[in-house]
């Protein structure tokens, strides 16, 4: 077996761990924010002026790009453990990887 | 071809070190001819394993450059360019001492698994007759030729971060008595695979799968257990 | 624990999963509507308040990324934390309900009126 395609899988196994941490971080603090409509939407308006900022816009999309490419990966899990093997999974993976990024551009376009 | 490989091998326990030998470089030069040869000629109190030197039997496993990999079938020259070798024990064992390490926990796993045989069957009854292209039959034969050298259990990753995991071989030859039609046991042994530390704690890393010697694949087949558990845990037959 | 814990953590896991994949991919479809329609908390509110739809969606999504995130994250602190299965069950579990009231809150902020 190619050390290489071993190594695709293991690097596609560690993005889909690390993105789900960073993606569990994130939640509570998303949750919070959105929590201030509840009586201060003043300081959530104040919170939303400061997501104008560019170096916000390249976090959300970040952000946007760890989601997909958790989801992706995750369905690609869920093929390989219902719908059996398939020797594909490193393009499959790749694949995963690439739309993420795009989804993550098609994400800062519409902000920027 | 070089002249002369720098090898540093592990000597020692746990709490060893690398040790560097020069040894000279022969055409079509295996790893464990060169760990053979420095027991000959440099230390005789270099201890390792092997047995038939010919990969039938695993028994020479070892980490070469960081790679779990069967000795005698791994030319020096492919797995070097500048002519510098690490050899150690297999990873996720414990040392006895040098290249040897303790299988007793990857044996252990492999019955904690229930990854053996239940007969049901006497010889006073009929054969029962297996058909070569029975789905299960080809699902038990793709993992069958295990001969428990513990390669896959040193490339595994979460074999090394969580100790309750029973590991690829086990649960690969697990599987293939799931589909082993004779087998009385898999009631038991669906509940060994299930527990904490069975097959669901498998995250598909697939180095298993990419190691193996003989190349099986153990992710499949504990995919194949997880689907397996996970409908039996459904259905309520899992207590 | 009992010993079955490793199928139900998984099956559970693996349904919050399939549970959340079409919520997820509605959620980013949401955001880039959202983005170009209108980020104030104002114009957010318009489009959330009174919506039973929303509410629905989003509780039973905020249920699902809480049940889903806390198992995965029980598996890295049992594997990179090197916590004891035990603890690390506890620390999720908690975990996993600070997301549940964080979550339905903030539902609760943007769908009530």
């Amino acid at each position: 077996m190619s050390a290489s395609r071993q190594k695709l899988l293991w690097i596609a196994a560690l993005i889909h761990r690390v993105s789900g941490l960073v993606l569990a971080i994130f939640l509570p603090l998303h949750f919070l924010v959105l929590g201030l409509a509840l009586s201060q939407a003043s300081r959530l308006d104040g919170f939303l002026r400061w997501s104008d900022m560019p170096v916000v816009k390249v976090a959300e999309m970040g952000l946007v790009i760890l989601l997909t490419v958790h989801l992706l990966g995750g369905l690609r899990l869920l093929v390989l453990e219902n719908a059996g093997w398939s020797a594909r999974q490193g393009a499959w993976a790749l694949a995963a990887g690439g739309v993420s990024v795009i989804a993550g551009f098609a994400f800062l376009f519409q902000v920027l | 071809m070089a002249e002369e490989y720098e090898v540093s091998i592990w000597r020692g326990d746990a709490t060893g070190s690398f040790v560097d030998y020069t040894v000279p470089a022969r055409a079509s030069q295996t790893v464990l001819d060169i760990v053979t040869w420095v027991q000959r000629h440099i230390d005789p109190s270099l201890s390792y394993r092997f047995a038939c030197r010919v990969g039938m039997c695993g028994s020479c496993a070892m980490n070469v450059n960081g790679a779990p990999r069967w000795t005698c079938r791994t030319h020096a020259s492919k797995v070097t360019s500048s002519g510098k070798l690490q050899i150690a024990p297999l990873r996720n064992l414990p040392v006895i001492k040098d290249l040897a390490c303790d299988m007793s926990e990857f044996f252990d796993k492999w019955k904690k698994a229930e990854a053996r045989f239940h007969p049901t069957l006497t010889r006073h009854d009929k054969m029962e007759p297996i058909l070569p292209a029975n789905p299960a039959r080809v699902a038990a034969s793709a993992g069958i030729e295990c001969i428990n050298c513990a390669v896959c259990y040193s490339a595994c990753d979460t074999v090394a971060w969580n100790t309750e995991y029973l590991g690829p071989a086990a649960l690969n030859r697990a599987w293939t008595l799931v589909n082993d039609v004779r087998d009385g046991g898999q009631k038991e042994r669906l509940q060994a695979v299930s527990a904490d530390g069975g097959c669901h704690a498998c995250h598909s890393h697939q180095s298993c799968q990419a190691y193996c010697p003989n190349q099986l694949n153990p992710t499949a087949s504990i995919a194949g257990l997880k689907k397996r558990a996970m409908g039996a845990y459904l259905k309520g037959e899992l207590k | 624990m009992t010993s079955l814990s490793g199928v139900r953590l998984y099956t559970w896991q693996r349904l919050s999963a399939a549970v959340m994949a079409p919520l997820v991919v509605l959620h980013l479809g949401t955001i880039l509507y959202a983005v170009n329609a209108g980020l104030s908390a104002a114009e957010i509110l318009a489009r959330t308040q009174g919506s039973v739809f929303w509410g629905a969606i989003y509780s039973v999504f905020v249920l699902a990324a809480a049940i889903h995130a806390a198992i995965g994250l029980r598996a890295i602190l049992v594997e990179w934390a090197r916590l004891r299965p035990v603890s690390a069950g506890w620390v999720s579990a908690g975990f996993a309900l600070v997301l549940l009231v964080l979550g339905l809150r903030a539902v609760g902020a943007v769908v009530l009126s």
